[in-house]
């Protein structure tokens, strides 16, 4: 139903919105509400608001026409690699490429089945092989699937603290498509809250400067000393 | 240039046959191994540290004694010594006293370890890791190149007129490798000291390595020991081979698979594409190692893991014929071409006595210049 590609080799130089969709089946419900989030969410970021012929509007972030560029990561088709990562300790080319995206986004859309009462075990097992300070102040949407309603708090006392813990910036609004929202045209309110959730994220993208940020890997914490800091010098 | 081994000593049930070696037939295969390594004409024979199953070398310089009363030539190394949870006072008198025994043929890599309940065990705290081995280190270099220390620090109990003894072999120490896979802290510390910085690259891409070597070279260079280039380099490595490649990888499949690090993991394929893991004839080994110095510059010291995984010694040994006969000699010519004069050899213990020697020398007949303030055994003995 969209065209994003599943594989975008290189950025240009707009806001980056990286997707991570953890739906096994394919086609799988989970990327569907995956794309309809990114559909709004880039609708947000591309429209220009009443004042975008003021350039100066710009850096307010509220209105000027934001450019961006998506990235969807199916973790199915990681699987093998994750599993690898955990075992090896490394990530092979393909899944560093992906865990790089999500480190150096402006936003994350995080939308995963909930399988047991939680996040799919692949989702947990992404998010384990990316450093635990890779994530910091980075904005992201969850959401999740799942078969009723019932399940639809998971991303509240799940989801939400696992992103709260790696320092992330979670929007207010957590997006629940149970089965039957897909079936109900005339008063479902899943495109409310999709359009609703994918506002919230746009706003943070927009003043997000996290993907022009250059890393140190090497960089040595405050005040470490070669020789230690006490009587050995 | 030099080449040897270093092992992890595990003891790992034989996927083929489901065969184990007790603990006394595994350390008495790490002996076998080591002579066997002089008698292919390897210069480096390395032994880890560990202190738990399924590991048996838990006191490396006991086995290294052993092994040095019957060799003659081989240098005795670790890979590694846990500088975070032994006594710094006692790793610098164990090791001296090896260094007497062995007549110099012995230097040391220090290392964190891999295990966490190390820590406890031993009366540490994991999170302390990294400040344990920069205030032990700090010590044991003291208590190396200065007579009576007076000493305090944050992890052990104060010194006051302390002397290690034996005193280093001809007051030089053994020279020291520090180890690390990721941490920028032990890179810069290794800098710092104009020592040695190992790099085990067997395990993960060799991006990775590249990236933390060239942090090291930069360092050394920033300290004042040389220039980048001239920085003290090891690298780790890992081959299986066979006459004809096909063989090598039917062979040593079973055990990849069931390997403790990477066993159930990626295939042999894709691990060999990713690490410098190389299962194929002699000349495939040759071709990706002649190769490393094209990533990580010209250096000094390549060791590869031969024995683990439940690799029967009998196999081992095999391998190491192959190894010692038809692979290092060509390496040692392909890593001499080209070779820049002022890169520095592998460190020995003549070259540094020598080097001592002739600071010395050069001190008393000049005032202190700049130049040879900066050179590697002058910094460290200062």
């Amino acid at each position: 139903m969209t065209g994003f590609d599943v594989e975008t080799p290189s950025f240009s130089a707009g806001k980056k919105l990286v997707v991570v969709s953890a739906g096994l089946s394919q086609p799988s419900s989970t990327r569907l509400l995956a794309d309809r989030l990114t559909e709004a969410t880039t609708d947000r970021l591309r429209e220009s608001g009443p004042s975008a012929e003021s350039a100066g509007s710009a850096r307010s972030g509220e209105s000027a026409a934001t450019e961006v560029d998506i990235r969807i990561i199916e973790l199915r088709d990681l699987a093998h690699d994750i599993t690898n990562n955990l075992l090896t300790g490394f990530a092979a080319p393909k899944l560093q490429a992906a865990i790089d995206a999500v480190t150096n986004a402006d936003g994350l859309i995080a939308v995963t089945p909930i399988f047991t009462t939680s996040y799919s075990g692949l989702f947990k097992s992404f998010i384990d092989v990316i450093d635990t300070t890779a994530l910091t102040d980075l904005p992201v949407l969850i959401a999740a699937t799942g078969g009723t309603e019932r399940h639809s708090l998971a991303l509240d006392y799940a989801m939400r603290p696992l992103f709260t813990y790696l320092h992330a910036v979670v929007v207010p609004t957590s997006v629940y498509a149970a089965s039957a929202d897909w079936g109900s045209a005339e008063g479902s309110t899943l495109p409310d809250r999709i359009g609703r959730a994918a506002g919230e994220l746009a706003a943070l993208v927009r003043v997000s400067d996290r993907s022009g940020r250059v890393g140190d890997p090497f960089a040595l914490p405050s005040g470490f000393s070669p020789v230690g800091g006490f009587g050995a010098q | 240039m030099q080449f040897g081994l270093f092992t992890v000593s595990d003891v790992t049930t034989d996927p083929t046959n489901g065969t184990t070696m007790t603990e006394h037939e595994r350390i008495k295969s790490l002996v076998a191994i080591a002579k066997k390594a002089e008698e292919v004409g390897l210069d480096v024979f390395a032994l880890g540290e560990h202190h738990n199953e399924p590991f048996v070398s838990s006191s490396p310089t006991t086995t290294l004694a052993y092994i040095a009363a019957q060799t003659e030539s081989l240098l005795l190394s670790t890979s590694t010594t846990l500088i975070t949870t032994n006594d710094p006072v006692k790793i610098a008198e164990d090791f001296a006293m090896l260094q007497h025994l062995a007549d110099g043929r012995v230097d040391v890599m220090m290392g964190r370890g891999n295990t966490g309940p190390v820590y406890p065990w031993f009366g540490k705290d994991i999170r302390d890791g990294i400040p344990l081995a920069i205030e032990n280190y700090a010590l044991l270099n003291k208590l190396w190149h200065e007579h009576t220390v007076d000493w305090q620090g944050k992890f052990r109990t104060p010194l006051q007129g302390f002397t290690s003894t034996p005193r280093p072999l001809d007051d030089v120490p053994p020279f020291v490798w520090h180890g690390s896979i990721r941490s920028p802290e032990i890179a810069e510390q290794a800098a710092y000291y104009g020592d040695g910085f190992f790099a085990n690259n067997i395990f993960w891409p060799k991006e990775h390595y590249m990236q933390l070597i060239g942090y090291y070279r930069q360092r050394f260079e920033h300290y004042g020991h040389g220039t980048a280039a001239q920085a003290i380099v090891g690298l780790g490595g890992q081959a299986f081979m066979a006459k004809k490649s096909q063989d090598a990888v039917n062979q040593f499949r079973p055990y990849f698979d069931n390997a403790p690090v990477y066993g159930h993991g990626p295939s042999l394929e894709d691990f060999m594409e990713q690490t410098p893991l190389t299962v194929g004839s002699p000349q495939e080994v040759i071709d990706r190692y002649a190769g490393m110095r094209e990533y990580f510059g010209d250096y000094q010291r390549q060791l590869f893991l031969m024995d683990h995984a439940g690799l029967p010694l009998k196999t081992v040994l095999e391998q190491l014929d192959i190894l010692g006969e038809e692979v290092v000699p060509v390496l040692r010519k392909e890593f001499a071409t080209n070779r820049p004069a002022d890169v520095p050899d592998g460190p020995t213990h003549a070259a540094l006595v020598a080097r001592k020697v002739a600071d010395e020398d050069a001190a008393r007949a000049l005032p202190k210049t700049k130049e040879n303030s900066s050179d590697l055994v002058a910094e460290v003995t200062k």
